[in-house]
């Protein structure tokens, strides 16, 4: 019986953490790019690597490719990878292996991307820190937390600045959340693009060019972005003019945007607060480009702006004849902005009712913004509750980091 | 056995073993291939009767492709080893499959120098990749692990930070769906002979429909120039702008045998590609080269922008040049 309760016991403890996981430290000083990289390579799954406080420097992007390995800082402020004399590779830190968790560090002026995690389920960024520290510049790399092609993606107390496309990126991605983070000084502070089954809660985006973008793009592995709930975010002030390099989709996002959605199936935008976004407060676009895809939908369809507050939106908007516009609509453009587009099966745009918003009627896809004939907001309310089944990241992934 | 054969025989085999002294003729140790370890020394696998000269003892055999991978100028030496009694496979004009205990070796050499050699082994629960490091003496090399930097000088009298690259980096080139895998020896990219001479020696099946496709690089000036530059992409860029693979998610798709213009690039607009797009719309511009990300980004050895993103310091002009003739001659 002793036995028996003995062996459970072990059976139980090896099921949560291998019996022969490893803590590493690593401390930062000479060779860090070496022992860091070599302690990457040869840890187990299973095993935690421990970053010392101080500054890292280092020479070439870093990789992780175990599955089940946490790497864990002092803190944002005391464990920083610094890549400011990074002469290789397109990213900082680039994990391709699953069930990894990355926490309490944080990654400076990689030269590409800050953190990119591809093809890795189930991972988890929990208190990480990207910052270019030179402000929002062009020459900036594209994306801060970009996990791509990954199931199951929990971002969480977060922070990114800088970034010349999207501070926090989840692409070509399900079962995603990304919650109590903090983005700003990004032309996109928040990106989910071609994703399904994404939460984006609670999170701050503020002097972005735009505050939280839902996009679906043609000509991708994966397509068909959709079911994504934005709620109970702070989205104030973006007003950072956009600094993309020319070329970039996220290049046409107008300073001043606060949650914009371009295509995508299913969207809910419910309880956040929304203020002093001067282009639009809300924004809900047909994809402008033309393409040959014929696997895409470009419109909105089912995109629900539930119950917000707004506040002192409209007043200068990034619109070519933005002044004007805002004038006949009596000083500030209303908060929601539609281009009028959808695909005349699905309802495009459902709005609570006394939701002020306004149409730029535009004749078709692609169309001129020249050749809309501006109105008021005419669409349906939503009838019922949409999305309320489990939206967002795995349970587990929540409780990876439960304290 | 003949009284005179044997003679020969052992005549051969004593010359032998008194070129490489009295432990008798070098071979490869196959346990070291096959087994579980990472071995810290190039050495150990036995693979050169003379390693600073690269003389490979017998079973290694040299081989070259066509169109090779760029890298920073580096002399590249290829060899491959398949374990006696087993045989490799054909496959297509791809990828030969190679059987568990194959060994390629890839040695790479800057002004005479030996600087790395890296391996990918064949074990049982799949393929290998490992940097090794050339010491000063040129008499082994090291494990690299973690990778590693060195100055190497340019033909011109420049000097630039050579990367070696780690384990790691080594799978983000050499992988598809998540395995690792060989690059360089498809059958399109093989010389006709040598394949004959590997199936001759039993260690291929057969030789492969549709070898020997990708044109020689050294002729690109006189062959068609779009197959020059396919090929080139092919074997520059394909292992990760494919399906599956390290680029997949930009949704551009280099491989020599994709014929759809707009999966390798033709007015395709990127993805995620940051400032790397250069202010430009489309990865090619049929006619306009200079407005063609692609161009742009294989003409840039600066992080962030420079393709390939891992093993480039240098821009190849070579490259650059066929592409850029390729794309200009493109119909508009």
């Amino acid at each position: 019986m002793r036995i028996l309760k003995g062996a459970a016991l072990i059976a139980a403890f090896t099921a949560a953490v291998p019996a022969w996981a490893e803590t590493i430290t690593v401390e930062a000083g000479e060779g860090a790019q070496e022992r860091l990289q070599e302690a990457l390579i040869l840890a187990a799954p299973g095993d935690e690597i421990v970053l010392g406080a101080g500054r890292f420097a280092l020479s070439d992007g870093l990789s992780l490719d175990v599955d089940n390995v946490t790497l864990r800082g002092a803190g944002t402020d005391e464990s920083v990878l610094d890549f400011t004399g990074q002469q290789d590779a397109g990213e900082g830190l680039l994990v391709t292996s699953d069930n990894v968790t990355l926490r309490d560090f944080a990654v400076e002026n990689p030269k590409g991307d800050g953190i990119k995690s591809k093809g890795a389920d189930n991972i988890v960024y929990h208190k990480i820190r990207v910052t270019w520290t030179g402000g929002p510049l062009s020459t900036n790399g594209a994306y801060g937390i970009y996990p791509v092609e990954s199931t199951g993606v929990l971002v969480d107390s977060s922070m990114v600045s800088g970034a010349s496309d999207a501070g926090i990126y989840v692409g070509q991605s399900r079962d995603i959340t990304v919650r109590g983070s903090l983005v700003q000084y990004n032309v996109a502070g928040i990106e989910i693009e071609n994703s399904r089954n994404a939460l984006v809660e609670g999170n701050l985006a503020t002097h972005n060019t735009g505050g939280i973008l839902v996009f679906d793009l043609p000509g991708l592995p994966v397509m068909g972005g959709g079911d994504v709930k934005v709620v109970g975010n702070l989205v104030t002030t973006n007003d950072t003019a956009n600094f993309a390099p020319p070329g970039n989709i996220v290049g046409g996002v107008k300073r001043g945007t606060g949650i914009l959605v371009m295509a995508n199936e299913n969207v809910l935008i419910d309880g956040n607060l929304l203020d002093t976004n001067d282009t639009a407060q809300i924004m809900v676009v047909a994809y402008t480009l033309p393409f040959t895809d014929e696997r895409y939908n470009p419109y909105p369809r089912g995109v629900v702006v539930g119950e917000n507050l707004y506040q002192n939106g409209g007043s200068n908007p990034d619109l070519e004849g933005g002044k004007e516009l805002a004038e006949a609509f009596g000083g500030a453009l209303p908060a929601v902005m539609w281009d009028g587009l959808g695909d005349g099966q699905t309802p495009a745009l459902l709005v609570m009712a006394g939701t002020p918003g306004w149409s730029v009627n535009l004749p078709r896809q692609g169309a001129d913004p020249a050749e809309g004939t501006p109105g008021p907001l005419d669409v349906p309310a939503p009838a019922g509750p949409i999305l309320d089944g489990h939206v967002g990241a795995p349970e587990e992934l929540l409780a990876r980091i439960a304290e | 056995m003949k009284p005179r054969a044997f003679l020969l025989l052992a005549a051969l085999a004593l010359g032998g073993a008194a070129a490489l002294g009295a432990s008798g003729p070098a071979t490869v140790d196959q346990g070291t291939i096959t087994g579980d370890a990472l071995p810290g020394a190039l050495s150990e696998f036995g693979f050169f009767a003379d390693p600073a000269g690269q003389v490979p003892v017998s079973g290694v055999i040299p081989y070259r492709l066509n169109t090779p991978l760029y890298s920073d100028g580096a002399e590249k030496l290829r060899f491959v080893y398949v374990p006696p009694g087993r045989q490799a496979r054909s496959n297509g004009d791809g990828l030969i499959d190679f059987p568990v205990g194959t060994a390629l070796i890839k040695t790479f050499k800057f002004n005479g120098r030996l600087v790395e050699t890296r391996v990918m082994l064949h074990r049982a629960d799949g393929w290998l990749a490992l940097p090794y490091r050339w010491n000063e003496a040129q008499s082994d090399a090291q494990l690299a692990l973690a990778g590693a930097r060195m100055p190497v000088a340019t033909p011109d009298g420049g000097q630039f930070s050579y990367r070696i690259p780690n384990k790691n980096q080594c799978k983000e080139c050499h992988s598809v769906d998540g395995k690792v895998i060989p690059i360089g020896p498809k059958a399109r990219n093989l010389a006709g002979d040598w394949l004959v001479d590997m199936a001759a020696t039993g260690r291929l099946d057969t030789v492969p429909e549709g070898s020997d496709a990708m044109p020689l690089w050294e002729a690109r000036g006189e062959t068609d120039v779009a197959a020059s530059a396919r090929a080139y992409l092919d074997a520059n860029c394909a292992h990760c702008h494919r399906p599956g693979a390290t680029a997949s998610n930009s949704g551009l798709d280099l491989r020599w045998e994709q014929d759809d213009p707009h999966s390798y690039g033709v007015f395709k607009r990127p993805v995620a590609a940051g400032r790397g797009a250069g202010g430009l719309e489309f990865s090619i511009v049929p006619g306009d080269p200079e407005h063609s990300i692609l161009l742009y980004r294989m003409n840039s050895a600066e992080p962030g922008v420079a393709m390939p993103e891992l093993g480039k310091a240098i821009v190849d002009k070579d490259g650059v040049a066929i592409v850029r003739q390729w794309i200009g001659e493109m119909q508009q």
